[in-house]
């Protein structure tokens, strides 16, 4: 077992009367990248924000490499990387100074090799305000990272970011992975979190549905694979026509879509079909389930709980 | 402490940026003073005796308790203080070094006041500088310290204008900064005209820096205005949110009403 890192037992949190978070619990260890998925609302960015020190939960323990975040924030401050979902910094604060303001707390020299890093160098005179969405994300993660800190918490990191950025993002957080750090993700971006996550807790209505790897996730779920043929004449139209394994079937824009358990024999089958009607292959896809497909089962089957 | 010598550097450059806060800080306080001076001047007796520091105390007031507040509140509802504390800024950092840009703002204001009103208006030169400049000190301590805590018990925006208007309205009518003298107020709206530190302000003004009758203990009302200063202070930092969500504020807003407490000691013990 790898150092456990990051504790939350029976956490809770509520405001008011509503519920955000209902005693979940979940460990995560160091070197690991974990996600936090969730629809809007699922208690991510407050199982974040609660774990950061910024709010008090209302039952059970958190622990940051054993610090109370709630208690012990001074300890904390240095520990911690945070990059928040609103990149909260003045308006008239430039780039440059922003980096030596946040690293003068710290007590360390302004870092200039994150800026570089980040592509924020031509901009250091330019005030936040002046910066474009994906630009401030980035300024916030560079002054999260500045103090090499050996936890990261990041809460729709590539919100905003266009596609370079987005793979310079990822290429950046397995750099900080292989040196150690451990980072917490809160994301809706399900590609990010196959590609890039070791373990995921899908969060529902403040509770935790499932978790696992991104392959374990998927795995358990219904295990349909997708095959999609689309073919020159009609001889895949016949609703009478069926295929080894396939539990069920649509017709969407000009693709005969099958589901299938057992997706060798469909395909074999399916071809053979085709040869023998005397049609014409066009496309034929196989999409095996993807960690969306399993989200949207795991909410259906919360929603009709 | 490099921390906080860099936060003010940047505090106070970005305030120069801010064309709005600029405005605010220099055009108010010199708007109503260009609009009082020639007005108040020829029409109340004696007004050119007390125009310097009536005008001072304007801009002092304007200055902290309208427009320190506000941008304080805006940066809370923002969620700059929620990046502040995870990178461990202090809370006192966050509320004083404000204070301290708007204080240097307000003493450049004095400077062009003191400049150019014996010039434009034939006002009156302090009598007393050193007594003059302490005054003005303590009155920006004071005032800048309600400011601050107007900006921590604050809900909204909305509610800290509305605040510093419940201060600085009445300040401006029943101080004497308008030139108006305390002694023609009614006697009950006089004693309770001592609740806001523009009063003692001007009293201290009157007697200690242009050498004129006081209306009570002058070195009096420079202790209430240091022991309020304090107050305010204190009870900011301890009253101090995070941002706008966050229930963990150690008292009720309701406990800044401490701040008045000196002030209603000294409705009884000033003479």
């Amino acid at each position: 077992m790898k150092d456990l890192v990051i504790h939350v037992s029976d956490f809770s949190k509520r405001y008011g009367n509503v519920t955000a978070v209902d005693r979940i619990s979940f460990d995560v260890h160091r070197g690991e990248i974990f996600g936090l998925l969730g629809p809007n609302g699922a208690g991510k960015t407050t199982t974040l924000e609660s774990l950061e020190g910024l709010r008090v939960p209302d039952g059970g323990s958190l622990r940051v490499m054993g610090v109370d975040p709630v208690h012990q924030s001074r300890k904390l401050r240095n520990l911690i990387g945070v990059q928040l979902q609103t990149s909260g910094m003045p308006d008239r604060i430039r780039v440059d100074e922003a980096m030596t303001l946040f690293c003068a707390y710290h007590g360390i020299a302004p870092r200039s090799d994150l800026l570089e890093r980040l592509g924020l160098m031509e901009k250091k005179s330019a005030q936040f305000q002046q910066l474009s969405a994906g630009l401030q994300r980035r300024l916030s993660l560079a002054i999260a990272i500045a103090h090499d800190p050996p936890v990261l918490f990041l809460d729709e990191p590539t919100a905003g970011l266009d596609v370079p950025s987005r793979v310079e993002l990822h290429k950046l957080m397995r750099e900080l992975q292989t040196e150690g750090t451990t980072i917490v993700l809160a994301t809706h971006d399900m590609a990010e979190v196959e590609e890039i996550t070791d373990r995921v807790a899908i969060l529902l209505r403040g509770k935790i549905a499932a978790t696992g790897s991104p392959l374990e996730l998927t795995a358990a779920g219904s295990g349909l694979t997708k095959v999609s043929v689309y073919t020159k004449e009609s001889s895949l139209y016949d609703a009478e026509v069926t295929f080894p394994g396939v539990s069920k079937r649509i017709f969407k824009e000009d693709y005969n879509i099958y589901y299938s358990t057992d997706v060798g024999p469909t395909v074999a089958a399916i071809i053979a079909h085709i040869e023998t009607r005397k049609d014409t292959l066009i496309d034929l896809r196989v999409e095996r389930p993807s960690l969306e497909d399993r989200f949207l089962e795991i909410v259906a089957e919360g929603n009709a709980s | 402490m490099n921390a906080f010598v860099y936060h003010f550097q940047f505090e106070f450059r970005s305030s120069i940026r801010n064309r709005a806060k600029l405005v605010v800080n220099y055009l108010l306080p010199i708007g109503l003073y260009a609009l009082m001076g020639p007005i108040m001047g020829p029409v109340i007796p004696g007004f050119r005796e007390i125009m310097i520091p009536a005008m001072v105390g304007v801009a002092i007031m304007a200055t902290t308790t309208l427009t320190l507040p506000e941008p304080l509140v805006t940066a809370r509802e923002a969620g700059i203080f929620r990046s502040y504390k995870i990178n461990g800024v202090p809370a006192f950092s966050i509320l004083v070094i404000p204070a301290l840009t708007t204080v240097i703002h307000t003493l450049a204001v004095a400077v062009i006041i003191c400049a150019t009103a014996p010039l434009f208006f034939k006002a009156a030169l302090p009598v007393n500088w050193p007594g003059f400049i302490v005054t003005i000190l303590v009155m920006l301590f004071a005032s800048a310290g309600l400011g601050v805590l107007i900006s921590v018990v604050s809900p909204s925006s909305q509610v800290a204008l509305l605040m510093s208007n419940i201060v600085f309205i009445p300040s401006m009518v029943l101080s004497g900064m308008t030139g108006l003298p305390n002694s023609l107020l009614p006697a009950a709206i006089r004693k309770a005209s001592q609740i806001f530190p523009a009063t003692h302000g001007m009293n201290a003004f009157r007697a200690i820096s242009q050498g004129l009758p006081a209306d009570f203990n002058p070195a009096g009302s420079l202790v209430l205005l240091v022991m309020s200063g304090v107050l305010s202070f204190m009870l900011a930092v301890y009253l101090f949110n995070w941002d706008r969500h966050n229930v963990t504020r150690r008292g009720h807003p309701l406990l800044g009403l401490i701040v008045l407490l000196p002030y209603v000691v000294g409705m009884f013990v000033l003479s």
